[in-house]
């Protein structure tokens, strides 16, 4: 049977918005892609009733009529899984914006198709297997070196099995060349399953893995609330809540410039313009810390945009997570930042609206909860199916509360499901305290795993030593109570001490600018020092402090401002120099000690 | 296209009616509606089946189900446009209502446009000096950027509007072409006068472009208004290479004109009744600013938004908040207090001003100094509302003086006259100057490097000379004293 024969056509009936109703319909089945309309507009079967279909159309209705087309393509909403991915910019179905700039305008025009990934460039193939290995899903069949530090692994997608029957020699090859022939021991058609270098996948069935493994491993972010204080393990999942300005973006944006994964995948989904060009503009001229390429190398970046249809940025998420689980599955870390989830579940709802459903909590649809689960549960640590090499997702979503208010449904949801919170306050934000994520009110289900990393890699008492900084900070909260009814003057001097030891924690340490040149990332080993420094200074003073020495003298010495200063003053490659603080310090408390 | 008419309604609710029998609607048409000498506008909003759902852009006042006739156009909203459309004046849906000619030659737009596609943006980099310290230091505005005013009934937005509109400059940039489009969203009469009268004195108004739906123009005609002045401001940027400002106001009545359409269609309603679509909606038109690769105009666009009881988590301007790369937000105890342009400057925030400012942009200090200046003034609340318990002078030493230099700050730095145009190195300037109230232990954002350049510690003593001083050369300078 030819493929136009299997084509179905469908009537249009209803439109409301993105979402159009068709008669006619049986034999579409559910998520499967249609073409809609005489502009040919894309959209998705998302329900089925008897012989009607509800589409959502990812591109502008306007122009649409009732009795026009819909025509079915047999297959369902799915992404292109290949080399040539790394470096691009895809709206919420995976066009590459590049490409359609290039063939329409400046401005998104409806209704063109074209392929996601490049299939006329000829990638450099190193073949893998050989005539008689036996393969199954997950197997690496060849690898491509796709950037100058990314080699892309070809796999056997899941779910194939074989022998191989014919192989092509490693070469120049394009994205559709076949490049083996499995012989699957199936009768008829299905007898021999050719490999090319990319496959598809539904963008809303996860991708299978072998097991899943715990989250032992912290993806460092080198930003000192997080990995101090609140770490995130590979293959978790974190929630960052704040109201507008409080700075979520920037926190993502971070993220993406300098965690420790092997793969980013950004997505604006429904968010500013401009910040998607900040990332097309900086990041390529930005170098990884841990090889020097450029960062874009190593991004993916999807774009559904604010102004753009909401159909597609409910599709964006599953779009970013299934490329992440591509990657993880040859092996990689990969991080995930989802900008932000709530305009998502806004597309949820003015869909569900749309539908005429009845709606739960806020407007929003009742699945809303299992959705958002669903999503999270996407990320992860696992050994790969077939290949066996260990691989990652986190996930790392924005929630937008309305009013800033965490009490609103997205927010709670999400926390119920992410294993870290952390949470932007706009107390903070206002005060220029950044990055504004609340020590109080924040944390990390994660530590007890990553807990020996830490103690391996950089120092056994890195934990001890945390712990010992959020206490003070929660008893600085304590006498702020108090400042703020009866003013610092009445604290006795212990407490005044710890007041300003915990001011010199939120300045010294906690505060971290993004945009400066040499804090902007700190290396973990720095983080501890910094932090060991400020600690040592605090319990050096609190000594003298119940010893009588008046608080002034402590203070007075020129060294809160040293203290301040040294994330900037001092370098993540010369983090050593920060001991000759803590001398000073020493011989600071010596001399006071000894008078 | 044939043209289609067709004569008598099946329904009326509100500012929608109901068609049906009708065959061939486009989603989102334009239709003309006639009844007796009465025209109206509407555009389809929902097709089911042979029934159209249509909202009117004049109310539903005067129909009758029998005797009403629609014609459909076959086409979306749309606006003519050629360069002519510069110093003329539109009702909200587009009409020339300025006695002059209709706009010969030009083309028709569609007025909800299409987004820009993410990968052709340009990243806005070129500041704009506005003259006033409290933004062109703190909130700086960059060339291509939103940036809303979000203020309450009965302050000064109109006054500050003008004042950015008549000083606003761009460095070495004299040759460029600009053009204003101003669109007036049920504002009263005398705003719209205020503000239109303020571009004729600056000699600007042959570059405008004004859409006025004014308080007792049809309510619902207000959903085209912006989308109809975006249309012109991008035809004019990215057609006509000009730097267009686009003033929106009041986006309040804008979004209660949304409201009240969602409600007559029956949708389940988010906060306060304002439609779930309301983000999205409001996004359609504030992502409409910006610059693109290659082409030589701009959109930047200052919406004004009133805050229902000065409330700023109210919706509008909580989502507007979430599309806009900032706010500069009025305060009213500032305004009780005497100082204009009362900017509340903790609430207010330009997110692209971070790669626009410092060495090469406007002084090297700026960053270090807008951040500090953030830091001592959040400072300056703590140490006022713990003064306000225990009075001022149980205060420590150091509170004390962040008092001072709270008074200073807003006396000085953020106060100024409404046509005092102080250059970014008179704002900074002032910025050290109301930072000598602190010692130097204090300013630990600034590099030492910055202190040893520009700083001086201060008694009142000295500040009063200075400011004698400064106010006397002032005066001698401009021939008038600031206010
Ligand atoms: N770590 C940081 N260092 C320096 N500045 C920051 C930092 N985080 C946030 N900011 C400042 O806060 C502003 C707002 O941050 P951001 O755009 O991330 O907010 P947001 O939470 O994403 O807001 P929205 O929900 O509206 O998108 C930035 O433009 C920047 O000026
Ligand atoms: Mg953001």
């Amino acid at each position: 049977m030819s493929e136009k024969m299997k084509e179905k056509t469908g009537k249009i009936y209803m439109i409301n918005g993105p979402v159009v109703k068709a008669r006619n319909t049986t034999g579409f089945i559910m998520h499967e892609v249609v073409k809609v309309g005489k502009m040919q507009l894309i959209g998705e079967v998302i329900s089925l009733d008897g012989d009607d279909a509800t589409i959502q159309v990812y591109e502008e209705t306007t122009g649409l009529k009732a009795g026009e087309p819909v025509t079915g393509s047999g297959r369902l909403l799915s992404v292109t899984l290949g080399p040539g991915m790394i470096g691009n910019v895809y709206d919420g179905i995976q066009r590459p914006l590049e490409v359609l700039r290039e063939k329409s305008s400046d401005f998104l025009k409806r209704g063109i198709e074209v392929p996601s990934i490049d299939f006329s460039k000829q990638w450099p193939v190193e073949v893998t297997v050989k005539e008689g290995d036996k393969l199954s899903g997950g197997d690496i069949v060849a690898t491509v070196e796709e950037t100058s530090s990314f080699t892309h692994r070809i796999l056997v997608p899941p779910g194939v099995s074989g022998v191989v029957k014919e192989v092509r020699s490693s070469g120049r090859y394009t994205v559709d060349t076949v490049i083996a022939r499995l012989d699957t021991g199936k009768p008829g058609k299905d007898a021999i399953r050719e490999i090319r270098l990319f496959h598809s996948w539904p963008v809303r069935s996860p991708r299978p893995y072998e097991e899943r493994l715990v989250s032992d491993e912290p993806l460092i972010t080198g930003q000192r609330v997080i990995d101090t204080f609140f770490p995130l393990g590979k293959g978790g999942s974190a929630c960052i809540p704040g109201g507008f300005g409080a700075g979520k973006t920037v926190l993502q944006h971070q993220l993406a410039k300098w965690s420790d994964a092997d793969v980013i995948v950004y997505i604006g989904c429904g968010e500013r313009g401009n910040e998607m060009t900040e990332v097309l503009e900086e990041f390529p001229e930005l170098k990884d810390p841990r090889n020097g390429k450029p960062l874009m190398e190593r991004t993916i970046l999807i774009a559904n945009t604010s102004n753009m249809p909401v159909s597609a940025r409910e599709a964006s998420i599953y779009t970013g997570v299934t490329i992440a689980e591509y990657f993880r599955d040859m092996g990689y870390h990969v991080a995930l930042m989802a900008d932000s989830t709530s305009r998502w579940a806004e597309a949820l709802r003015e869909i569900s609206g749309r539908l005429e459903e009845m709606p739960a909590e806020e407007g929003f649809p009742p699945y809303l909860s299992s959705r958002l689960a669903e999503f999270y549960e996407r990320a992860g640590k696992i050994k790969a199916l077939g290949n066996g090499n260990i691989g990652s997702v986190s996930i790392i979503g924005a929630v937008s509360p309305p009013g800033g208010d965490f009490s609103e449904p997205v927010t709670t949801h999400t926390k119920r499901f992410t294993r870290c919170f952390w949470a932007l306050d706009k107390t903070l934000s206002n005060a220029r305290h950044y990055p504004s994520i609340n020590w109080l009110t924040s944390y990390s289900e994660s530590i007890d795993e990553v807990k020996d990393w830490y103690a391996k890699r950089v120092n056994k008492n890195f934990f001890s030593l945390r712990d010992e900084a959020l206490a003070l900070l929660s008893e600085d909260d304590r006498l702020q109570q108090i400042i703020k009814l009866v003013g610092e003057d009445v604290l006795p001097d212990d407490q005044k001490l710890t007041v300003r030891a915990a001011y010199l924690v939120k300045v010294g340490f906690l505060q971290q600018s993004s945009y400066s040149n040499v804090d902007s990332f700190c290396r973990p080993e720095k983080q501890y020092e910094m932090l060991r420094i400020i600690m040592h200074f605090y319990n050096r003073a609190k000594k003298l402090v119940s010893k009588g020495v008046a608080i002034s003298e402590i203070l007075e010495g020129g060294l809160l401002s040293k203290l301040s200063r040294m994330k900037e003053d001092i370098t993540n490659d010369e983090y050593e120099k920060l001991k000759d603080i803590e001398k000073e310090i020493d011989s600071f408390f010596d001399k006071l000690e000894t008078r | 296209m044939p043209v289609r008419e067709y004569l008598g309604l099946a329904r009326v609710n509100g500012p929608l009616i109901f068609i049906e029998k009708v065959k061939d609607i486009s989603y989102n048409e334009v239709v003309e509606i006639s009844f007796g000498e009465a025209k109206k506008f509407g555009q389809v909003v929902m097709i089911n089946d042979d029934m159209a759902v249509i909202q009117v852009f004049q109310g539903t006042e005067g129909l009758s189900i029998d005797k009403t006739s629609i014609k459909f156009s076959g086409k979306p909203l749309e606006i003519k446009l050629s360069e002519d459309i510069l110093g003329r004046t539109f009702n909200g849906i587009g009409i020339p209502i300025d006695k002059g000619s209709e706009i010969i030659g030009g083309e028709y737009r569609d007025i909800n446009g299409e987004p820009i596609n993410p990968a052709a943006r340009k990243y806005p980099r070129n500041y704009i000096e506005t003259g006033i310290s409290a933004i062109d230091g703190l909130m700086t505005i960059i060339r291509g950027q939103k940036l809303p005013l979000f203020s309450g009934n009965g302050l000064p937005h109109n006054r500050l509007a003008v004042q950015i509109t008549r000083q606003a400059r761009i460095k070495g940039d004299e040759s460029e072409r600009f053009a204003i489009v101003f669109a007036a969203m049920g504002i009263n009469h005398d705003s719209a006068r205020y503000i239109l009268s303020s571009f004729e004195e600056s000699g600007a108004l042959r570059n405008v472009v004004t859409f006025l739906n004014l308080a007792d123009d049809p309510t619902i005609e207000r959903i085209a208004t912006p989308r109809m002045a975006l249309t012109a401001a991008e035809y004019l940027a990215f057609e006509k290479e000009m730097h267009v400002l686009v003033i929106l106001t009041d986006m309040t009545n804008y979004c209660e004109a949304l409201r009240e359409l969602s409600t007559a269609r029956g949708e389940v309603p988010s906060r306060k009744g304002y439609p779930g679509y309301l983000y999205s909606d409001l996004a359609s038109i504030y992502e409409r600013a910006g610059m693109i690769k290659g082409r030589k105009g701009s959109i930047t666009q200052l919406p004004i938004l009133s805050m229902p009881n000065d409330d700023i988590t109210h919706p509008i301007p909580d989502l507007t908040g979430y599309i806009t790369e900032g706010q500069v937000v009025l305060d009213r105890e500032l305004f009780r207090k005497g100082i204009y342009p009362p900017i509340n400057i903790l609430l207010s925030l330009s997110r692209l001003m971070k790669d626009s400012i410092g060495e090469g942009f406007t002084r090297e200090d700026h960053p270090h100094i807008y951040s500090q200046l953030f830091s001592a003034y959040s400072r300056v609340q703590e140490v006022r509302a713990l003064a306000s318990i225990i009075g001022e002078e149980e205060l420590i030493d150091v509170d004390k003086m962040y008092l001072k230099f709270g008074r200073a700050f807003e006396g000085e730095f953020i106060k100024q006259g409404e046509n005092e145009n102080r250059s970014i190195e008179e704002t900074l300037d002032i910025a050290w100057r109301v930072l000598g109230y602190l010692p130097k232990d204090e300013l630990t954002r600034l590099s030492l490097d910055e202190i040893n350049r520009y700083y001086t510690r201060r008694t009142d003593e000295d500040m009063a000379e200075i400011i004698r001083a400064v106010s006397a050369g002032k005066k001698s300078r401009d021939g008038e004293a600031a206010p």
